[in-house]
C-alpha cells in the first residue's frame, strides 16, 4: 500500500496536479479501488436491496390505507396511520411500555448479572472450558425450544417450580398462566438465556485490559471493590457499552419467544404484546398493512433512538 | 504472583488461610452458577425420555427409567424429520452462499478502511425484521415464490450475510496486514494477497462464523412462520405447532424440542472456543 512505486501514482491520480497522466492507465491505486468496490459489491448490493425496497415500501404503505390483500387498492391517506397509532391508548401506547419494561428490566439484570459473573470468571479455573460450553448452550437454543422448556418448568399445576415453592413452603404462582406475572416471567427468562451472552462479551473485554493500573491501585491499598469500582469498571467502558447496545436492539425486538409462550396478541389480555409482537399481530392476522407499517416505522425510530441515546452516553463515559 | 508486592505485613499462615477460603467460595458459586443454567435444559432432556405420567409428576425427578416413547411417536409421525431435513438444507446453503459474499467484503472493508460502508451491517442488525416480511412477502409472492426454499435461503441471508460480515471484519483487521504487503512487494496482485495469503489464514474465523450463522438459521422462527409452507417447514415452525396441537403431550413436546436442541449442544461442546470467539467479536473493538 505504501510502497515507494506507488506514490508517484497516487499524487499523479489526485485531481489538479499537472496534466492527466496517460503512461499507466491502470495504476495500483485505480486496480485497488476497482478490487474493492468487486469484492464489496455482491454483499453490499444483496443487503442493500433487501434492505432499502422493504423501507421505502413500508414508509410508503404507511401512507396509506392498504388493507387485506397487499396487492389490493390502496389510496394515500396522509398521516393517518400514525395519528391513528399515536391515539390508540388500547394497544399501542401499552405495547410500547411493555417494550420498554421488557427491554430496561431485562437488560439491566442481564447487565448487573452478567458483570458479576464475569469478574467471578476472570481468574481461570479448573473446568472453565466446560463452564463457559454451559453459558453458550441457552443462547444457541431455538427461543422455542425455551419456551417451551419453561412453559413445563412453569406450569402453574404440574411444574417443578411450584414443586419447589411449595417444598420451602412459599405460595404456589400462575407464572405464565396469569395475566399479571407473564411479562415478568419472561423477562426472567430472556435474563437466564441472555446473562450468559453479557458475561461472554465482558470476559472478553476484561481479558484485553492492561494490568498495571489495577495492579498501582492495589499497591496504593484500593481493596477488591475500590479496584473494581474506580480502575476496572472505567477501563471496561467501552465494551459495556457495546454489548448494551447490542443486548437492547436485540431485547427490543424480542419475538420468538414472547409468541411462542402467549400466543399471537401477547395473550388474552394483550399482556405480553410488545410493540413487535402488535405489528405482527396487525400484519399478519388482521391485514392491517398500512397500520402496521406506520406502527413499524414509529418502533424502527424507536430502537434507532435507544441506540443513538446508548451510543452517546456510553461515549461520554469513556471520552 | 502478587504475595511479593503486598505492602501489609499479613502474618502469612493467615493471609494463605483466607485466601483458601475465598478460592473455595469462589469454586462453588461457579458451580451454582452453571447449574443454575444447565438444569433447565437438563430437565427438558430428562423429560424427554418420562412418560406422560411421569412429565406432569414433578416429584419424579431425575432418577427414572427412561423409555424412548415419545421419539418414536413423534418421529413415526414424520413432519418432525422431514422439517429437520429442510432445516438443515437451508441452513447449509444459505450459510455457504453468504460466506462466499460476505467473507470477500470484509476483507474489503477492513483492508481499505471502508468502515462508514461497512456500518450497513448494523443498520441490518436494527431494523425490525417484521417491517421486511410484508415487502419481500409481496415481492416473493409475485414471482411465486412464497413457500419455496428459496425464499426461505434469501431471507435467512439478510441474516447470515451481515452476521459474517460483522464477525470477519474484525478477524481481517486481527492478521497482520505485512504479511499481504510483503505478498503484494514480491509480485502478488491485491486479489491474489486475498485468495492466496488472507483467506487461508482467515480459515478459523470463517469457520466460525458460519458455524454461527448456521445455528442462527436452524433457530429461526419468523421467517419460517410467514414463508414456509407443509412441505418446506422448518423446525421451530414445527414444534410450535406442536404446542397448539399437542399441549398435553409434554413427553412428545419434550421429545421435539430435545430433537432440535441436540445439534447446538453438540455444537457447543466440539466448538466452544470458536463460538465464544464468534459471539465476542467486534464488542471489544467499540
Amino acid at each position: 500500500m505504501s510502497t515507494t512505486e506507488v506514490s508517484p501514482a497516487r499524487a499523479a491520480a489526485a485531481p489538479g496536479t499537472g496534466p492527466a497522466p496517460a503512461r499507466r492507465p491502470r495504476t495500483f491505486e485505480q486496480a485497488n479501488r476497482r478490487l474493492k468496490w468487486t469484492m464489496l459489491a455482491p454483499a453490499l448490493l444483496f443487503v442493500g436491496l433487501m434492505i432499502v425496497f422493504p423501507l421505502v415500501y413500508t414508509v410508503n404503505l404507511s401512507l396509506t390505507d392498504a388493507f387485506g390483500a397487499v396487492n389490493a387498492g390502496k389510496a394515500h391517506v396522509g398521516l393517518q396511520n400514525f395519528a391513528d397509532a399515536l391515539g390508540d391508548t388500547r394497544r399501542f401506547w401499552p405495547a410500547a411500555r411493555r417494550t420498554l419494561v421488557f427491554t430496561v428490566g431485562a437488560v439491566v439484570l442481564e447487565t448487573v448479572l452478567g458483570l458479576a459473573l464475569a469478574m467471578l470468571m476472570r481468574k481461570p479455573f479448573r473446568g472453565m472450558r466446560w463452564v463457559r460450553t454451559v453459558l453458550i448452550i441457552p443462547l444457541l437454543t431455538t427461543p422455542v425450544a425455551i419456551g417451551i422448556l419453561w412453559l413445563l418448568i412453569l406450569d402453574p399445576t404440574n411444574g417443578i417450580a411450584n414443586h419447589l415453592l411449595a417444598g420451602v413452603g412459599l405460595p404456589r404462582q400462575e407464572f405464565l398462566g396469569s395475566v399479571s406475572q407473564s411479562l415478568p416471567t419472561l423477562m426472567l427468562i430472556d435474563v437466564w438465556q441472555w446473562t450468559p451472552m453479557m458475561t461472554l462479551l465482558l470476559l472478553a473485554g476484561l481479558t484485553t485490559l492492561p494490568e498495571e493500573p489495577e495492579e498501582a491501585a492495589r499497591v496504593d491499598g484500593a481493596n477488591g471493590w475500590q479496584r473494581f469500582r474506580h480502575v476496572v469498571l472505567p477501563m471496561l467502558g467501552p465494551t459495556l457499552a457495546t454489548a448494551l447496545v447490542l443486548r437492547a436492539v436485540d431485547a427490543l425486538k424480542t419475538f420468538d419467544i414472547l409468541y411462542a409462550t402467549k400466543g399471537a396478541g401477547g395473550g388474552s389480555d394483550f399482556e405480553v404484546e410488545t410493540l413487535n409482537v402488535y405489528a405482527y399481530g396487525l400484519t399478519f392476522d388482521y391485514q392491517e398493512y398500512g397500520l402496521a407499517a406506520a406502527v413499524l416505522v414509529l418502533f424502527t425510530l424507536f430502537i434507532i433512538g435507544v441506540v443513538v441515546l446508548l451510543r452517546r452516553r456510553g461515549g461520554r463515559k469513556t471520552a | 504472583m502478587t504475595a511479593t508486592v503486598t505492602p501489609v505485613p499479613v502474618p502469612v499462615a493467615r493471609h494463605l488461610r483466607r485466601r483458601a477460603v475465598r478460592s473455595w467460595l469462589r469454586g462453588i458459586a461457579i458451580a451454582v452458577v452453571t447449574l443454575v443454567f444447565a438444569l433447565p435444559l437438563v430437565w427438558m432432556f430428562a423429560a424427554a425420555f418420562k412418560t406422560n405420567v411421569q412429565v406432569t409428576d414433578p416429584s419424579v425427578g431425575l432418577w427414572f427409567s427412561p423409555t424412548l416413547e415419545n421419539f418414536r411417536s413423534i418421529v413415526e409421525a414424520g413432519q418432525i424429520v422431514r422439517s429437520m431435513g429442510n432445516s438443515l438444507l437451508v441452513g447449509v446453503v444459505s450459510t455457504v452462499l453468504s460466506a462466499v459474499i460476505a467473507v470477500p467484503a470484509a476483507w474489503a472493508v477492513g483492508r481499505f478502511d471502508m468502515h462508514r460502508t461497512g456500518s450497513l451491517i448494523l443498520v441490518a442488525r436494527i431494523v425490525p425484521a417484521i417491517s421486511l416480511l410484508v415487502p419481500w412477502y409481496y415481492l416473493f409472492a409475485q414471482m411465486g415464490l412464497v413457500g419455496s426454499y428459496t425464499v426461505l435461503i434469501l431471507s435467512q441471508m439478510f441474516v447470515s450475510v451481515p452476521l459474517i460480515m460483522w464477525i470477519m471484519i474484525s478477524f481481517f483487521a486481527g492478521l497482520p496486514v505485512e504479511l499481504e504487503e510483503a505478498a503484494r512487494t514480491d509480485g502478488l496482485s491485491a486479489f491474489g494477497a486475498f485468495w492466496r495469503i488472507a483467506l487461508p489464514l482467515a480459515a478459523p474465523g470463517t469457520a466460525t462464523a458460519s458455524l454461527l450463522a448456521f445455528v442462527f438459521s436452524w433457530n429461526n422462527f419468523m421467517f419460517a412462520l410467514i414463508f414456509a409452507d407443509d412441505r418446506t417447514q422448518t423446525v421451530p415452525v414445527t414444534l410450535f405447532n406442536f404446542i397448539s396441537y399437542a399441549s398435553t403431550d409434554w413427553g412428545g413436546l419434550m421429545a421435539a424440542a430435545t430433537l432440535i436442541t441436540v445439534p447446538v449442544v453438540l455444537a457447543a461442546v466440539l466448538g466452544q472456543k470458536y463460538l465464544v470467539a464468534g459471539l465476542t467479536s467486534g464488542a471489544t473493538k467499540g
